[in-house]
């Protein structure tokens, strides 16, 4: 029963949520923190459900008000878009969690906050079940406004942060429209699965190109693909740390999977385009953003902002990932999703806790954290691990597979590149690392070796859900056979 | 040839001591001496598991533990055949002495931190088993990078500015070889299509113009943690350490886990017969000569005494490696004898010096003069291991070099005996003068009250020099290392060696 209607509830139920929460908010505002924490949990437990019925009984395909495809809107779950559904509402719902007592101290705010953060997340849902491209846009601006709203909560230099993420976001999605419009002059079709069909029936693949171009590089700036990351570094850096522990983990993930999703799907990835280069420039772009995003995120010194470089870096991985188009790369890539969502929403939940617990956002302020905030450090230190790519860590594991795809690929260079990725992550996660575990403050020195050096612990509101990541992201790392042959689709020869 | 293999959950249950035991140690960190228990015991445990494989493992049946995939077809596979066990034998029984000796150490010296010292400790051998009786390359990758991490918060212990550059020198190094083994792990699961351990090595014949670059990488990956030249520089850096951990960089866990992956990678991945085919047997060989002698003639120079330990290290690891590149049953005896020989006399030489450090506060070689008259037991232990090490019987050090020299005679490598005799001569020749002035030359004046280190300190390093000498005696009857290495050496080069 529920299960037939699954598609359509992963998004509705935030939506639901979203539009409860400011009318809740002005009767009892204390609990539109519980609502919406029940709203994502309730999401992130449909997603779940979505994957176990998906594996069980194969796609299931949706059809809204029961008008039939092309012509109705149909919403698709197979294997690929229910684990991206779990890895984005999972971090999601763990994200809201985090954000109440990072929200703490705004009251009467709660309202608008979690409004805004629902939609944001019903936005992705949206993303991630859409079956036609024009629905997929619709979503992806309902979360990408969202997000521009989100990050302007911070006022001061967040509103000028969330200006030019408006502004380039506006870019994206404009260039993403524009694509979709040409395809549909030519097939005159929006839905995926027909598209597919059309696509290699066309007479002009110039145009055609054209249309993926644009198509790619409205992605591709919504994914923060260097060079056209420009406005994730201060969106991330501004955002309240509320805002960037939802916005940071998940919503680049969800246009990293729509951009997979339209490669594969409707312009039937290796073999569908051909000659064309756009897969390999893909990778190799890819690759230039693992670089790039390292050597930047080693010169900053502001947690955010490094946060935010090294994810310009892992988003580079996904995208070479997408590009190098063989099984076990695309296997890595989608591990990577989740991956990447856990570790990085487990870092940037750390830095809102350490930047209320001991001052600021600095590196510098980050010193004497583990001996404050020993449980928050060790979930630091498990998600380093796992952004360097040490095992049983599970970032390593999703390396591993682009790797081993790299290799397959006939790709020695880009192989490189993913391993050289890794040690610029040494270098800027051990600087993290450093500060927070070695360098001493100077209120400690001067008072002594270890007189009553109070504890200062993130709440237990923040402390679980940065505990279930440092505790996830091992767990995926020990199972991720499971999850790579029995939902990616890879196994061995 | 290669054994029955049975499958047996011995080979996992020997990390579980290990695993609880970090896990205990975290979670009594208000308790010193609680602490100090779950060490103990933990290593007697695994000590207790790996002795008991080993009578097996020597006859040939080897068992292995699979526990889950760590990727489709890849699974972590854990098997303890002779090879697996005469590291993992070493490690777990030195450890037990390396706990005795910790524990007076870290108390003589009040030092800070000591939940996560053990609590490294205990991860680190935890880890050193895994690399031991790890079945694939994956799963070698996997401990020997766990390794790495446990190591560096022991090797940064003191936290001053000179540790923590130690620390950062360290992980460059080490990160950087365990990048370029994930590359070589990943091409040889491309080229072989599968990663496994077998005896005489899973790469067939190669495309050309494969073979050297994938060698580089594999002996990139681990020549780091062996200390071959030139990419030993981290081991004398890291020497800022507490004198155990230096014992366990050198003896129990990382140096050894650098050769042990030597063997393991020349042996079960490469092959004898590849390396022959494309020559490569004398450019590792050669490698190992020149390490040797470099690593000679730098220690003279040292006054340092545990710097002056580190580049012997590094000198005498490439025994190992240059009896597996000599391509000879006898010299693959003898370098796999001499990862045990040379962990036991070298932990005696740093439990030697952490003993000084701790009763006189000396670390120079020049102010030894006279302290054997003082700490006959410390000094007395010294020179057994000191010249054991040049190759002076008794002690254990002959042993594997008078195998090492068969092999090359064996192989007509006449050039590679002339090394050994050399390298010889040059430890006689910064070890002597050491022993010498300890117990012949008068003490300065300021020596008055020195006595031996406290029992716990000096107990452990009374035992390893013993240790050492019964390995020279018996070599077979603490633990059956002999066996194993003679069966270990049959494995890789496929037949059975005397």
């Amino acid at each position: 029963m529920l299960s037939d209607h699954l598609p359509p509830f992963l998004a509705v139920v935030p939506l639901l949520g979203a539009l409860l929460a400011p009318l809740l908010g002005a009767v009892r505002p204390r609990l539109v923190h519980p609502l919406a924490v029940a709203a994502g949990a309730a999401t992130a437990g449909l997603s779940l459900l979505a994957l176990r019925e998906v594996l069980a009984r194969g796609v299931i395909r949706y059809h809204l008000g029961g008008w039939a495809p092309p012509w109705g809107i149909e919403l698709v779950l197979d294997p690929l878009s229910a684990f991206t559904a779990v890895a984005v509402s999972g971090v999601g719902a763990l994200a809201l969690l985090y954000a109440g007592p990072a929200a703490a101290g705004r009251e009467g705010r709660e309202a608008p906050f979690f409004g805004l953060a629902l939609l944001l997340l019903a936005g992705l849902m949206g993303m991630i079940v859409a079956g036609d491209l024009f629905n997929l846009f619709v979503f992806l601006e309902v979360a990408s406004i969202a997000g521009y709203a989100l990050v302007a909560t911070g006022g001061g230099r967040a509103l000028v942060a969330a200006f030019r993420y408006l502004i380039l976001g506006t870019v994206g999605a404009s260039l993403y429209l524009l694509g979709v419009g040409h395809l549909y002059l030519m097939t005159g079709s929006l839905n995926m699965a027909d598209l597919a069909q059309r696509v290699p029936e066309l007479a002009s693949p110039r145009v055609l190109a054209v249309a993926v171009g644009f198509v790619v590089i409205g992605l591709g700036i919504k994914m923060g693909l260097f060079p056209l990351h420009g406005w994730l570094p201060d969106a991330y850096t501004h955002a309240p740390p509320a805002v960037a522990a939802l916005i940071a983990p998940i919503t680049t993930k969800a246009a990293a999977y729509a951009l997979a999703r339209i490669l594969f799907s409707v312009l039937g990835g290796a073999e569908g385009l051909g000659r064309a280069p756009l897969l390999t420039v893909l990778a190799w772009a890819g690759g230039v953003a693992i670089v790039a995003g390292g050597v930047m995120a080693i010169r900053q010194t502001d947690l955010r902002r490094l946060l935010a470089y090294s994810s310009v870096s892992q988003m580079g991985y996904i995208a070479l990932g997408i590009g190098l188009a063989n099984p076990a790369a695309l296997a890595g890539a989608f591990l990577h999703i989740l991956n990447h969502a856990m570790m990085k929403g487990c870092l940037f939940f750390a830095a809102g806790a350490a930047a209320a617990r001991l001052g600021g956002p600095a590196l510098t302020d980050l010193r004497g954290m583990h001996r404050r905030m020993p449980w928050t450090t060790a979930c630091v230190v498990v998600a380093a691990l796992s952004m360097i790519g040490v095992p049983p860590a599970g970032g390593f594991f999703s390396k591993w597979y682009l790797l081993v795809g790299a290799v397959q690929g006939g790709q020695p260079v880009l192989a490189g590149v993913i391993l050289a990725g890794g040690l610029l992550a040494v270098v800027y996660m051990f600087r993290v690392l450093e500060h927070a575990c070695l360098v001493p403050r100077d209120e400690d020195e001067h008072a002594g070796s270890d007189p009553a050096l109070e504890r200062r612990e993130a709440p237990p509101g923040m402390l679980v859900p940065l505990l279930a990541l440092g505790v996830g992201i091992l767990a995926v790392g020990i199972w991720n056979a499971p999850i790579v042959s029995g939902v990616l689709g890879f196994t061995a020869r | 040839m290669a054994g029955d293999t049975v499958a047996a959950w011995s080979p996992a249950l020997a990390l579980v001591p290990a695993g609880v035991a970090a896990a205990l140690i975290r979670l009594s960190s208000r308790a010193p001496a609680l602490r100090e228990t779950w060490s103990l015991l933990a290593s007697g445990l695994q000590a207790a598991v790996v002795l008991s494989m080993i009578p097996g493992a020597a006859a040939g049946v080897v068992l292995e533990t699979i526990l889950v995939e760590l990727a489709p077809g890849v699974p972590l596979v854990l098997r303890a055949d002779a090879l697996g066990c005469v590291f993992a034998a070493l490690s777990s029984g030195l450890w037990v002495l390396t706990t005795v000796y910790s524990i007076g150490y870290v108390r003589g010296l009040h030092e800070h931190a000591q939940t996560r010292y053990f609590f490294c400790f205990a991860l680190s051998l935890f880890a050193a088993v895994g690399v031991a009786f790890a079945g694939n390359l994956l799963t070698f990758f996997l401990f020997y990078e766990i390794l790495t991490v446990s190591t560096y918060p022991l090797v940064i212990h003191k936290e001053t500015p000179a540790a923590v550059q130690a620390g950062r020198m360290y992980l460059a190094y080490t990160l950087t070889a365990g990048v370029a083994l994930l590359g070589a792990v990943a091409w040889t699961q491309a080229l072989a299509g599968t990663v496994e351990f077998r005896p005489g090595g899973i790469l067939g014949p190669l495309p050309s113009g494969t073979l050297w670059p994938l060698l580089g990488l594999l002996v990139l990956g681990v020549g780091v943690k062996a200390a071959l030249m030139p990419l030993h520089s981290w081991l004398p850096v890291a020497m800022i350490a507490p004198t155990p951990v230096s014992a366990l960089l050198h003896a129990v866990a990382v140096v050894k886990a650098g050769v042990f992956g030597v063997v393991r990678i020349v042996g079960y991945v490469v092959g004898p017969d590849l390396l022959a085919s494309a020559g490569a047997w004398s450019a590792v060989a050669w490698l190992a000569a020149g390490t040797i002698l470099a690593g000679s003639l730098l220690a003279l120079a040292q006054d340092n005494l545990k710097r002056l330990l580190a580049f012997s290290t590094v000198s005498q690891l490439s025994y190992v490696v240059l009896g597996v590149a000599l391509g000879t049953p006898s010299g693959a005896v003898g370098g796999i004898q001499h990862i045990v020989n040379h962990g036991v006399m070298k932990i005696t030489l740093f439990f030697c010096a952490g003993a000084i450090y701790v009763a006189t506060g000396k670390e120079r070689v020049s102010q030894l003069a006279g302290i054997g008259r003082r700490m006959p037991v410390t000094m007395g232990a010294f020179a057994v291991a000191a010249l054991g090490l040049a190759g002076v019987p008794p002690a254990a050090g002959f042993l594997s070099k008078w195998y090492l020299i068969r092999g090359a005679l064996e192989g007509g490598q006449w050039p590679f005996v002339l090394v050994l005799l050399a390298s010889a001569l040059l430890n006689l020749a910064y070890f002597v003068p050491i022993i010498v002035s300890a117990f012949f030359r008068p003490p300065d004046e300021a020596g008055e009250g020195i006595a031996e280190a406290p029992a716990t300190l000096v107990v452990p390093l009374a035992l390893t020099a013993a240790a050492s000498v019964l390995l020279g005696v018996a070599p077979d009857l603490p633990v059956a290392f002999f066996s194993l290495a003679s069966r270990a050496a049959g494995e890789i080069l496929g037949g059975v060696v005397r």
